[in-house]
């Protein structure tokens, strides 16, 4: 008796006969419908309807049946979720199951289906089978946790079920041990900053031992969790690779891969004078050999990784070149890897060998293949220079062979050898030419142009070369025609005497026949330079090339480094890192932030819920001052004219390149005249060029968003450094951050989405008209509790109340009024931030004493009402002052302020209302 | 981790498909995981798996290229996929899983399924496809795989229905403790009545050659392949001529390194099943390890010194003027003239536009075969230490192709009773305190078989 037979039931009313089927007496005859149902189910017919029939079927004690019934359900369960219901008390009592297969079964599939209210039953026999006697059940259960923690990652962690599989780490059994660590290990990647995995020393130890005992599977796993651990110094991580590398004997490829990804990653740790340095070298390339006696599909991925392996460490492999020669029946994708590969390990010492391949690979059928030979043949010639002389004969022997494609691949790569060895091999040109009418591959078509510009003055019949492309100069692609406007340039400033009317017609051509914006450009400019300064012109167009560089195709050695720690992933395949890093929130306010903040404006502007200021002292002897206090005001805002505007902090790097494939980008915030402003420094520290450059920002405390897009006029190129100032409006969408002046900002480009987060100075926020009404400020002052009072000192601030006043002032920070009391000198400042909250302070400075006192009220206490508000509202202060200052004091200085602030923070901590 | 594992037969249509995440099925992540192709529902439920699915179908199994890749990125979704005669495996992913671990996966899920129904055919996964889904649920779990060593795995799936109150509670723990164990490839309490085992050295020996005789590349890549029948859980200890070990062991006695230093052997590298004690291996060089039952391979490795190359092939091709090409090929055997190889193939590659050839040929039999465009020259048997020859003449047809004749390499293939690598088996010791057997008891066999595999010489 066969199943294929299933398959082919398609009459109609099939379904109903089913459903008699299924609740048949007869157990055989239940057992064949479920099977029908699973057939029908996997060629995508869909016998939902029977799901009722088909749960009824579940209580049985035949296994096969009960695990048919399982993958229905699995299935089944999300379009019909209220029937799933039905099937959960069955998984309970099977979670009890004395069978432990049972049991594992059960739990296993209970995972499986997704099904929010099902999994709240989930927790209670996951919970007894995480600590079953089985290991069976425990392995089955850890995996499971996993699957919980996909639908509902609260309630695995509010069920304690991630210490229970921390626990699991340490079990008897390696199998267990090994699908804890994957569970583990999937759950910390989408909480990065947590230490899930907790990797010490003495879990790392009873990893290594798990490894030695579990299934190949299981050895991948922890190999895989090993490769994130971070040695504490060279002595552990070479223990822990004196213990890994045992697993370079194993058949499985993917433990052979996983294994070398964690060697290459702790090698980096290790002294290069180290003996055992030299011995791991000498070990990593046998192994690395024999994956490609693996099957073609393993190979290929070797392969992939080895091309990242002999970039970052090439002595590995620097021996092996014939190992990677290319076999007449490789399969095509293993073939091009291999050539790559061949390429990068082209030396003096093998490039015989490797020349006469590549030859023997031109002559082949792939066209592809055969194209990837000969530009290998080029890049030969680039890279070694003995052989370059060899290689632009060989290429010259393959031009003779009068195949089409070889031959503009093969002129393709003599203008790069051209540009490399100038003045060396011009006298192929002549052959060359002779192809000409055989191009039609337009980076053919170019590279030739390229090269009868270039040498011009040896080409008897460069103009009528130039002019027979010429004619049909609008169906050229832009790449040709580009190259065909600066080669008749460079023939016209080389023989000006007989090609006057050709670059007459190709500048006209360019400038006023064509739409594309590149070429008009270009053409305006070399028709203005030859008009204005034709000598000039000849010292631009004919400057001096720089050589080009042999490592052109090599990955930016951060990104090489990143994609060294994916050894044996997709990404090691794709060589593209994993995608990472929070999606992109749109502008759609957050409403619940904004709720805060708007609570905490409303309340603050009505005064209600200040009470009475701490001091007695202070508010009443504030009427006194005040009139004299206006009068200083006066004096004060006439001096204001002077300042420059608030202090600018020096630039910081928010985004190495390490971490940005490159880019660096390092900034400041301004604000001048009630603009605020991000200065952004944009270094490209990559290989290659970087255009389309945009920015967005996260929701934040305070809605800032960029006001203008992030224009970067040119693109940038390698090592070119451009800043830029992008204007920034406090309209965006609010978010309340923690810290409060967190932002999190996305910079995309051509090659990648980037994120970073930076701090932004809260004096960017300080409004122009944030000085108070004296009536309001004394009324307010008053209504503010003591509690939310803070206090701290600024210590060695060598200035006297006025310049204290007028600096402040600059960074739109208002003295409101000023007096003084016993020989102290008091200064009542306010400061209104862009969203409308007031904040008050006052300062108060002894002359001849240089540190001064700042008190300041934390009014937005109140409506956070949250513990960490208070501080909040002091370092807000305390950053304006600071900020403020800072231009004025010495670095010491500064970080002694920093210092009197947190100590006089720990010493009297702000008290918090009941 | 793994998302989904589908197999399709040679047209596309899907034979088995298996969900592990929802992932894969990206936006319509609460639809229904199938969904039927029928208009109406097909539209209420909004498949997205099916998505998946035909993603392949249309990019892969029905691209109008050849694969370019065995990975292939559809819309931010990976699929690996491997080929057993005209059936795809495929495995989904979204996730930057281990790409060799999943390959991995894929082989050894064929090899169970071999291991369970034979040859991997349309018609034996119709079968058994109630099987494969008892196998895919146990061996892959959320897409992590488990233990699929066919042994342990036979204990437990049968397809014979097992009830549960038929097991004993030993005989379910027993099987838990193997599929979970330490020594998860052997089951307890096997008995044999003779203790048995045969030992294969399997070795492919592969050359790549210039028309001028200059070797530029050789490799043999060889597997010892054991089957063991013996009682108990018997620990073993395999031998043989290592270099590394002969040397170290040479070093008490001076006698043997002058003896037995020249038949050692330098082995580049080598990998065991997962049943041998790495580390072990790794401190002394020892091959320890309690054998799986039955057939399974205990190492593969792979050599590159002093290989021993059973044949040279010395091509002479001439074109004489444009319609005609004379080609003679010499072949010489290379080992000891009381041994015989077997099924000794030479395969001559012709133009594609060959119109008529005549051979001669000393030994065997020689025909052009069109279809193939090539001459083939099979020969039986032949001794050590002799030669053949084979001259044809290729008539061509004038043609305007420009490109001109690629000259494939002519390839060879053959058999030797003997290892080219030199491998010799030295011993191989059985321990089992447990039972009353001993090493003495035991019937071993050896045997070595050398073939070609890829083996070329340039003309």
């Amino acid at each position: 008796m066969t199943d294929s037979k299933y398959f082919t039931t398609t009459k109609k009313g099939e379904i109903f006969e089913l459903k008699a089927e299924l609740n048949s007496d007869k157990k055989e005859k239940k057992k064949e419908a479920v099977k029908k149902v699973i057939a029908s189910m996997t060629v995508g017919k869909d016998v939902s309807a029977l799901f009722p029939d088909v749960v009824n079927c579940m209580q049985t004690d035949n296994l096969e049946l009960k695990k048919l019934v399982y993958l229905y359900l699995m299935n089944y369960a999300k379009s019909q979720p209220d029937m799933a219901i039905m099937a959960v008390n069955t998984f309970v009592k099977d979670c009890e199951d004395p069978n432990p297969l049972i049991r594992a079964l059960a739990v296993r599939t209970m995972g499986c289906i997704r099904v929010d209210k099902i999994t709240e039953y989930l927790c209670e026999p996951l919970r007894k089978c995480l600590k079953d006697e089985d290991p069976y059940v425990r392995k089955t259960a850890a995996v499971c946790v996993a699957k919980l923690h996909d639908i509902n990652a609260q309630l695995v962690e509010d069920q304690g079920f991630l210490d229970t599989l921390k626990d699991l780490i340490s079990d008897s059994n390696p199998m267990v041990v090994a699908n804890a660590v994957a569970a583990l290990s999937e759950i910390a990647e989408s909480h990065p900053s947590s230490n899930l995995l907790d990797l010490n020393p003495q879990s790392i130890n009873k990893l290594l031992t798990a490894l030695n005992e579990c299934t190949e599977w299981g050895q991948i796993f922890i190999l895989d969790c090993l490769a994130n651990y971070t040695p504490k110094d060279d002595r552990e991580a070479q223990s822990i690779c004196e213990r890994v590398t045992p697993r370079l004997s194993h058949a499985n490829s993917a433990v052979v891969l996983s294994a070398v990804k964690v060697l290459m990653k702790f090698m980096e740790m290790l002294s290069k004078d180290l003996d055992y340095y030299g011995t791991l070298l000498k070990k990593l390339a046998p192994p690395l050999v024999t994956l490609l006696s693996a099957e073609p599909e393993l190979q290929y991925v070797a392969l992939r990784n080895i091309n990242l392996i002999v970039q970052k460490r090439p002595e590995i492999l620097k021996h092996e070149m014939k190992v990677f020669f290319v076999k007449y029946n490789d399969p095509i994708y293993v073939k091009l890897e291999k050539l790559d590969i061949m390429i990068r390990l082209a030396s003096q010492a093998n490039i015989a060998q490797v020349l006469a391949e590549l030859k023997e690979y031109a002559t082949e059928v792939d066209v592809d293949f055969v194209r990837k030979a000969v530009r290998a043949i080029g890049r030969c010639a680039i890279k070694v220079e003995q052989s370059a002389e060899r290689c632009v004969s060989t290429l010259l022997d393959l031009i003779q062979t009068k195949v089409n494609y070889v031959v503009q691949e093969a002129i393709v790569v003599i203008k790069d050898i051209f540009r490399k060895y100038p003045n060396k091999y011009e006298s192929v040109i002549a052959t060359l030419c002779e192809n000409l009418d055989s191009l039609d591959e337009p980076e053919a078509r170019a590279a030739m142009i390229w090269i009868v510009g270039e040498y011009a003055e040896r080409i008897d019949n460069a103009d009528e070369l130039l002019e027979s492309f010429l004619e049909g100069f609008h169906d050229e692609s832009t790449q040709v025609q580009l190259q065909l406007l600066t080669g008749i340039v460079k023939l016209f400033l080389k023989k000006p005497t007989e090609t006057q009317e050709l670059v007459q017609q190709v500048l006209s051509l360019a400038t006023q026949d064509s739409d594309n914006p590149d070429l008009r450009d270009r053409g305006y400019i070399y028709w203005r330079l030859l008009s204005t300064d034709p000598v000039a012109a000849k010292e631009v167009v004919l400057a001096e090339k720089p050589l080009i560089s042999e490592e052109t195709d090599l990955i930016e050695p951060t990104l090489l480094d990143e994609l060294i720690c994916y050894i044996g992933t997709l990404a090691s395949v794709y060589h593209k890192p994993p995608m990472s890093g929070p999606p992109l929130t749109t502008s759609s306010v957050q409403m619940g932030a904004v709720d805060l903040l708007g609570g905490g404006l409303d309340s603050l502007i009505g005064g209600t819920n200040f009470v009475a200021p701490p001091t007695a002292a202070v508010p009443a002897s504030l009427g006194a001052p005040i009139g004299s206090g206006l009068s200083d005001l006066f004096d004060l805002t006439s001096g204001v004219g002077t300042l420059s505007g608030s202090y600018v902090a020096p630039k910081a790097v928010w985004l190495p390149a390490m971490k940005a494939k490159g880019l660096e980008i390092s900034g400041t915030f301004t604000r001048q005249v009630g603009s605020i402003s991000m200065d952004l420094q944009l270094t490209n520290k990559a290989l290659q060029v970087m255009t389309d450059f945009a920015i967005q920002f996260n929701r934040n405390s305070f809605g800032l968003a960029p006001a203008a897009p992030l224009q970067v006029h040119a693109p940038l190129s390698p090592n070119q450094t451009v800043e830029i100032s992008l204007p920034l409006s406090t309209v965006g969408s609010v978010m309340k951050m923690e810290p409060l002046n967190n932002l999190q900002v996305a910079v995309k480009n051509n090659i990648d989405v980037f994120y970073f987060s930076t701090l932004y100075p809260l004096h960017i926020l300080f409004v122009e008209d944030g000085k108070m009404d004296r009536q309001m400020f004394l009324a307010t002052w008053k209504d503010i509790p003591n509690e939310n009072e803070a206090q701290f000192q600024i210590r060695d601030c060598p200035l006297n109340a006025e310049a204290v006043s007028s600096k402040l002032q600059s960074s739109n920070i208002f003295t409101v009024a000023k007096r003084n009391v016993e020989g102290q000198d008091m200064l009542y400042q306010s400061l209104k931030l862009t969203n409308g909250i007031w904040v008050l302070a006052e300062l108060r400075i002894q002359p001849g004493n240089p540190s001064c006192t700042v008190r300041a009220p934390a009014p937005t206490l109140r409506p956070w009402s949250l513990p960490f508000v208070p501080c909040q509202g002091v370092v807000l202060v305390e950053d304006a002052v600071q900020a403020s200052l800072q231009a004025w004091l010495e670095p010491e200085s500064v970080r002694s302020l920093k210092r009197t602030f947190l100590e006089s923070f720990h010493i009297h901590p702000v008290r918090l209302p009941r | 981790m793994i998302g989904g594992l589908f197999i399709y037969n040679h047209k596309g249509e899907v034979l088995i498909s298996r969900v592990y995440r929802d992932d894969i099925g990206s936006q319509a992540a609460d639809s229904a995981v199938f969904s039927s192709s029928g208009p109406f529902l097909g539209e209420r439920l909004g498949g997205s798996v099916r998505n998946a699915v035909d993603a392949f179908r249309v990019n892969v199994i029905h691209a109008r290229q050849q694969v370019r890749s065995p990975v292939t990125n559809i819309a931010r979704t990976s699929f690996f996929h491997v080929k057993r005669s005209n059936i795809w495996l495929a495995a989904v992913t979204k996730q930057n899983v281990n790409a060799a671990m999943v390959f991995e996966f894929l082989y050894k899920m064929c090899d169970v399924m071999a291991a369970y129904f034979g040859k991997i055919s349309e018609e034996n996964i119709k079968n058994n496809f109630v099987l494969i889904y008892e196998l895919l649920d146990e061996i892959l779990d959320f897409g992590y795989p488990q233990n699929s060593e066919t042994g342990a795995l036979k204990t437990f799936i049968t397809q014979q229905g097992i009830k549960s109150q038929h097991q004993t509670k030993e005989e379910q723990s027993q099987i838990t403790s193997q599929v979970t164990g330490q020594i998860g490839w052997r089951r307890e309490g096997i008995k044999y009545r003779r203790n048995e085992l045969f030992l294969d050295v399997l070795e492919s020996v592969n050359l790549l050659m210039s028309p001028q005789g200059q070797v530029l590349s050789a490799h043999v890549s060889g597997r010892v392949v054991m089957k063991s029948y013996l009682s108990g859980m018997p620990e073993c200890k395999f031998g043989m001529n290592d270099k590394i070990v002969i040397e170290k062991q040479g070093k008490g006695t001076a006698d043997e390194t002058s003896k037995s230093g020249k038949q050692s052997i330098a082995i580049d590298d080598c990998t065991f099943h997962q049943c041998v004690r790495l580390s072990k291996f790794d401190s002394e060089r020892s091959i320890s390890f309690i054998p799986p039952d039955g057939e399974f391979e205990l190492m593969r490795y792979r050599t590159t010194k002093d290989i021993i190359l059973p044949f040279r092939v010395i091509p002479l091709v001439r074109e004489v003027g444009r319609t005609k090409l004379e080609v003679k090929v010499v072949i010489k055997s290379n080992f000891k003239p009381s041994l015989l190889a077997q099924k000794i193939e030479v395969r001559i590659p012709t133009p594609l536009n060959t119109s008529g050839v005549q051979v001669i040929c000393m030994k065997g039999k020689a025909k052009y075969k069109a279809s193939e465009n090539a001459i083939v020259w099979k020969i039986k048997r032949m001794a050590g230490m002799k030669e053949s020859q084979i001259s044809a003449e290729i008539e061509l047809l004038p043609t305007n192709d420009k490109k001109k004749w690629a000259r494939p390499p002519i390839s060879m293939n053959f058999e030797v009773p003997f290892a080219p690598s030199g491998l010799k088996v030295r011993y191989l010791k059985v321990f089992e305190p447990k039972l009353n057997y001993s090493d003495h008891d035991v019937i071993k066999w050896v045997r070595y078989i050398g073939r070609s595999g890829i083996y070329e010489t340039r003309c």
